[in-house]
């Protein structure tokens, strides 16, 4: 490991200073709060030319995946970024990088979608493409948002399947924090040159997500269907081989505190799920065993290392940061009940949506939620 | 990066008649009048379909799809569409 270098900045500049480490080709940016930071900070570092990258400015989030889509079919490494509505405004060609197994990163900065019109966080927007066929990670922590963009890129590329980095605007994108930044030949070692097996090439004309009959079309499908789920090993193995190159460890599909002998088990994503462990703290200190569970990754559902982290007869609290519209609670607690369900019946999931749209979550009030949770 | 799978890749590689005989879609064939026709190549310009020879204009009525585009473009009035048996 070589001698690594340790500053202050922003969860959103950490996101661009990871694009940076990763030496991307191309990247197509449209604004949209609280994400303008990630690509004013990528567009300045094309401009002088710290980053050797196409900045692509595009007139909205769907041409900015279409360009992302057809630049990836070109071969190059791409990123691009948005929030929201933004987000919201992707999502039929979501699909299309999914479907035709592009390995585009985003990161999406977690935003309340409209109407009304609000610009804090909450979930709502990553929760809704779920469905996208894209692999999901939710940050907690600046660091976190540099480490996670360059595993990935190694997930994305290795298995031809985009990945979506998100993390809570302003919480995490707008508040500085330590940064450690490893040497860059340590990250060329853990991240090599992208070489895709196929790519749009003028020299040998080929035609990319032409019609295909229904005989064709379903193993398409099933494919990336079974490609999500294997993924999980490799989230596993780049989070532990970005461990030993840079020494530094978010978890890997799941991260965890206090959780062996919890019979109170905190259940969350993204910032909320940092000041959580404080809000443990406050509970052990009165004497309850309580522990955190936060699932880095939401897609794939870690299913397997949730059964086997939770202890016996525990109660898990979930708290969500986001509606399931048409299900008391929110979307969280449905994906964990549905996978508990048969094979976990000694545990107790209990639900409350908090935070929606910004509103702050600390230590006291979501252990006081918590309490609040076990009285039900 | 390289893949440690083989992705199943939506690609297709563009190859005569990968779309089937299109020519049995066809309800009018187009009719090239020789003695009429001067070779300026305006039909094999517009075919939608590449089916018509650049030089001898003659027609591959295998792929030919009957759209009538060569006959409205033709400015000799060599090419007739005639209805199918």
């Amino acid at each position: 490991m070589k001698t690594a270098q340790v500053i202050m900045d922003t969860g959103a500049h950490a996101a661009a200073l990871a694009v940076k480490s990763a030496r991307v080709d191309v990247v197509p940016g449209y604004p949209i709060t609280p994400q303008t930071s990630i690509m004013e900070a990528v567009a300045a570092m094309v401009e002088n030319g710290e980053l050797h990258a196409r900045f692509i400015p595009v007139e909205g989030e769907h041409s900015a995946m279409a360009a992302a889509v057809a630049a990836s079919a070109a071969g190059a490494r791409v990123f691009t970024a948005t929030s929201a509505n933004g987000l919201l405004y992707m999502h039929e060609v979501l699909h299309m990088a999914s479907g035709g197994r592009l390995p585009v990163v985003m990161c999406n900065v977690n935003r309340g979608i409209f109407a009304p019109w609000t610009l804090w966080a909450d979930h709502q927007d990553s929760f809704a493409q779920r469905d996208t066929g894209w692999i999901q990670y939710h940050c907690s922590s600046n660091q976190e948002v540099y480490n996670t963009i360059l595993q990935a890129f190694r997930v994305a590329e290795q298995i031809n399947i985009p990945v979506m980095v998100n993390f809570d605007g302003f919480a995490i994108s707008h508040c500085l924090m330590p940064l450690t930044l490893p040497a860059q030949e340590d990250i060329d070692r853990f991240l090599p040159p992208y070489e895709p097996g196929w790519r749009l090439d003028p020299a040998h004309p080929s035609s990319f997500s032409n019609v295909t009959n229904a005989a064709e079309y379903a193993p398409f499908r099933e494919m990336l269907s079974g490609d999500i789920l294997a993924s999980i090993s490799l989230v596993k193995q780049a989070a532990q081989e970005y461990k030993e190159i840079t020494g530094m460890w978010d978890g890997d599909t799941i991260d965890t505190y206090l959780l062996e002998d919890a019979e109170v088990v905190a259940f969350a994503v993204n910032s909320m799920a940092a000041e959580l462990r404080l809000s443990i703290d406050i509970l052990r200190e009165q004497g309850i065993k309580a522990g955190l569970l936060r699932p880095r990754l939401y897609l794939p559902f870690p299913t397997e290392d949730i059964i086997n982290a939770i202890p016996q007869n525990a109660q898990i609290m979930v708290l969500d940061r986001n509606y399931n519209f048409g299900h008391p609670g929110g979307i969280l607690a449905s994906e964990l009940k549905s996978v508990l369900f048969g094979r976990r019946n000694d545990l107790t999931v209990k639900n409350r949506v908090v935070g929606i749209g910004g509103i702050d979550l600390t230590r006291r009030f979501m252990a006081e939620e918590i309490l609040s949770m076990m009285e039900e | 990066m390289k893949s440690v799978t083989k992705a199943y890749q939506p690609i297709s590689w563009p190859t005569k008649g990968a779309g089937g005989d299109t020519g049995s879609w066809r309800t009018h064939r187009p009719v090239v009048d020789s003695h009429i026709c001067n070779k300026c190549q305006l039909c094999w310009v517009y075919c939608p379909e590449a089916v018509i020879e650049r030089h001898e204009i003659t027609i591959d009525y295998r792929y030919c799809k009957g759209c009538g585009v060569c006959a409205v473009e033709c400015p000799t009035g060599a090419i007739s569409m005639e209805k199918e048996e």
